[in-house]
């Protein structure tokens, strides 16, 4: 379980571009669970998600995985159990590997009793290319190929797949389809779901699309200005549709429709 | 004719090592490593100083571990103290004309006479003109093989990621600073090597014999690359060993031809090094530009 209490980010403090972008924020979310964001730009959810795996510190507050204390614990050591997909395809491969040395050196990384000289089986590489396979993009057949050499939509695909390689324990997905064409953005978002659900993780997804907000996942957060100024799940969700969660977002957030055009967007 | 070209084999593979660094440094890590002038004397000081005192392996062996000191030193300043790699590099370079002139026992050269070294050891074993060449090939290809060998494991790869995108790295739970000092330790390992083997090859160390050893293993890297590119982990390394040899051979031509004053060689091999890495940085701006003409023409009969 993920347990954010009161959790305050200030950038640039006392300077005239001084930025308040987490205002005491507090939510948590269950095993499994999987969370819709949705906000105008500079809401604060991509600082949430900073928060949450360690880009930067605190001003105040508290994050709790699995009742563990992690607000301290840097970056690197988070992203143990904390997979992060972001908006760039570019950002969550190395294209100057091949597709088969991105998967072992995430492999490696977390394989029990390897050492800083192991290097993959014949074994691990069939299991590889079975992994590939089921992302359904023919991936299996490149594995000796630069990843520099993919679409952005299986570059994000293979990002989904190294990010859960093992299971993490929070899932984070700042926009991950925003910059792919149509057609790739279903697939990913099929996969993802898949993945999701199979992987078991607390799942929270940053999304521009209201439709998309409400059609995945079981609950939506709407944030404004650093805070979360609304949260529904169940029947509530089920039924507000796009113009009543709208209508919510504009109440709550209290703002003029101009600057939140971008919220009201329904293009994928 | 013979020796011309023996000499010049000799030399390529010699100083192949720290081409091979700088591909790791400077290819992978993308750190222009300047220590690495230094680092050469350092470990031909130590090899040369062994030797004199008649323990010329012990001395190619020691080279490998104060390598890895220096590149320790270096990564230390950039990684933890925050000073910009090029920087760190200049201070570790200046740093170590002290620590080299104190190694050759505050001399600026040593010079081996009826001393031993290692090749006088291996010609007993198996003698010949080119008993030199055949000990001089034999290091920079386990040095290469090790190299390859290295790339693909778990650490090597790492090494290599954090060169290539660092966000995706610190994304897999591996700390990129760790892997910047593995790296320039290993780098500088091979650099140190290099100057011990080459030392004891010319039988003389002289405190100033590094200079410009950094831009002329660019050099080699690049002449690999041009010949063998750039695609695959086995072309490049294969191809910083070409290239160092192909260097040498060139430096040979210069040397008996006099098709330019040797004198001269530095200068050249400094353009030649400018203009290579220039020219894929000018080509890309240049198709920028071109690339904004074409949007600006379409934008204009769109409208």
């Amino acid at each position: 379980m993920l347990d954010i209490q009161r959790i305050s980010k200030t950038f640039l403090p006392g300077t005239i571009n001084e930025k308040k972008a987490l205002d005491c924020v507090s939510f948590s979310a269950q095993d499994s669970e999987f969370i819709t964001v949705i906000g105008s730009n500079g809401a604060g959810k991509s600082t949430l998600f900073g928060a949450i795996s360690g880009s930067f510190p605190l001003d105040a507050g508290k994050i709790l995985l699995d009742g563990e204390d992690i607000t301290r614990l840097p970056e690197y050591r988070r992203s143990r159990f904390i997979g992060r997909l972001f908006q760039d395809p570019m950002s969550g491969t190395a294209p100057g590997l091949t597709i088969e040395e991105n998967l072992s050196l995430v492999l490696l990384q977390g394989k029990k009793d390897a050492t800083v000289f192991s290097r993959i089986t014949v074994k691990d590489r069939d299991m590889l290319a079975e992994k590939l396979a089921e992302l359904g993009m023919g991936l299996e057949d490149r594995l000796k190929q630069p990843v520099g050499l993919l679409s952005g939509g299986q570059r994000q695909a293979l990002s989904l797949l190294l990010a859960t390689l093992y299971p993490p324990r929070l899932l984070l997905l700042d926009e991950h389809t925003a910059a792919l064409d149509p057609e790739s953005a279903l697939r990913i978002m099929d996969l993802t779901e898949k993945i999701a659900r199979n992987s078991g993780a607390t799942c929270l997804m940053i999304t521009h699309n209201i439709q998309q907000a409400l059609d995945t996942g079981d609950r939506t957060l709407i944030m404004s200005k650093g805070r979360i100024v609304a949260d529904i799940s169940g029947e509530t969700r089920r039924s507000i549709g796009v113009s009543g969660l709208t209508e919510l977002f504009r109440k709550n957030a209290g703002t003029d429709y101009a600057s939140d055009r971008i919220l009201l967007t329904d293009d994928i | 004719m013979e020796r011309i070209i023996r000499t010049a084999l000799e030399l390529g593979f010699g100083y192949a090592p720290v081409a091979l660094a700088l591909f790791l440094s400077f290819r992978i890590l993308d750190i222009a490593d300047l220590a690495t002038d230094g680092c050469f004397v350092l470990g031909a000081a130590i090899s040369v100083r062994m030797a004199a005192a008649g323990n010329p392996l012990l001395g190619i062996l020691l080279a490998v571990p104060s390598g890895m000191l220096v590149g320790a030193v270096s990564a230390e300043l950039q990684t933890r103290l925050g000073i910009p790699s090029i920087l760190a590099g200049i201070i570790t370079n200046t740093a170590l004309y002290s620590v080299n002139l104190m190694v050759m026992g505050w001399r600026s050269n040593v010079n081996l006479i009826k001393e031993d070294s290692v090749f006088t050891l291996f010609r007993k074993m198996i003698p010949g003109a080119w008993s030199d060449f055949l000990l001089l090939t034999v290091f920079p290809t386990v040095i290469a093989l090790l190299l390859k060998w290295f790339m693909s494991t778990r650490l090597g790869l790492s090494i290599r990621a954090t060169g290539d995108n660092p966000v995706m790295v610190r994304a897999s739970s591996i700390d990129t600073s760790s892997m910047i000092r593995a790296g320039l330790l290993i780098s500088s390992s091979m650099t140190a090597l290099s100057g011990a083997v080459i030392g004891q090859y010319q039988k003389t160390v002289d405190i100033n014999s590094g200079t410009g050893v950094v831009v002329i293993a660019l050099a080699c890297l690049i002449i690999g690359e041009t010949v063998l590119g750039r695609k695959s982990m086995n072309k490049s390394i294969a191809g910083a060993v070409i290239g160092s040899v192909i260097y040498r051979f060139v430096y040979a031509l210069v040397f008996y031809t006099q098709l330019v004053p040797v004198q001269c060689l530095k200068l050249l091999t400094s353009a030649v090094v400018a203009a290579a890495i220039a020219v894929p940085h000018l080509r890309e701006e240049r198709a920028a530009v071109s690339g904004t003409d074409a949007a600006e023409k379409e934008g204009e009969e769109n409208a």
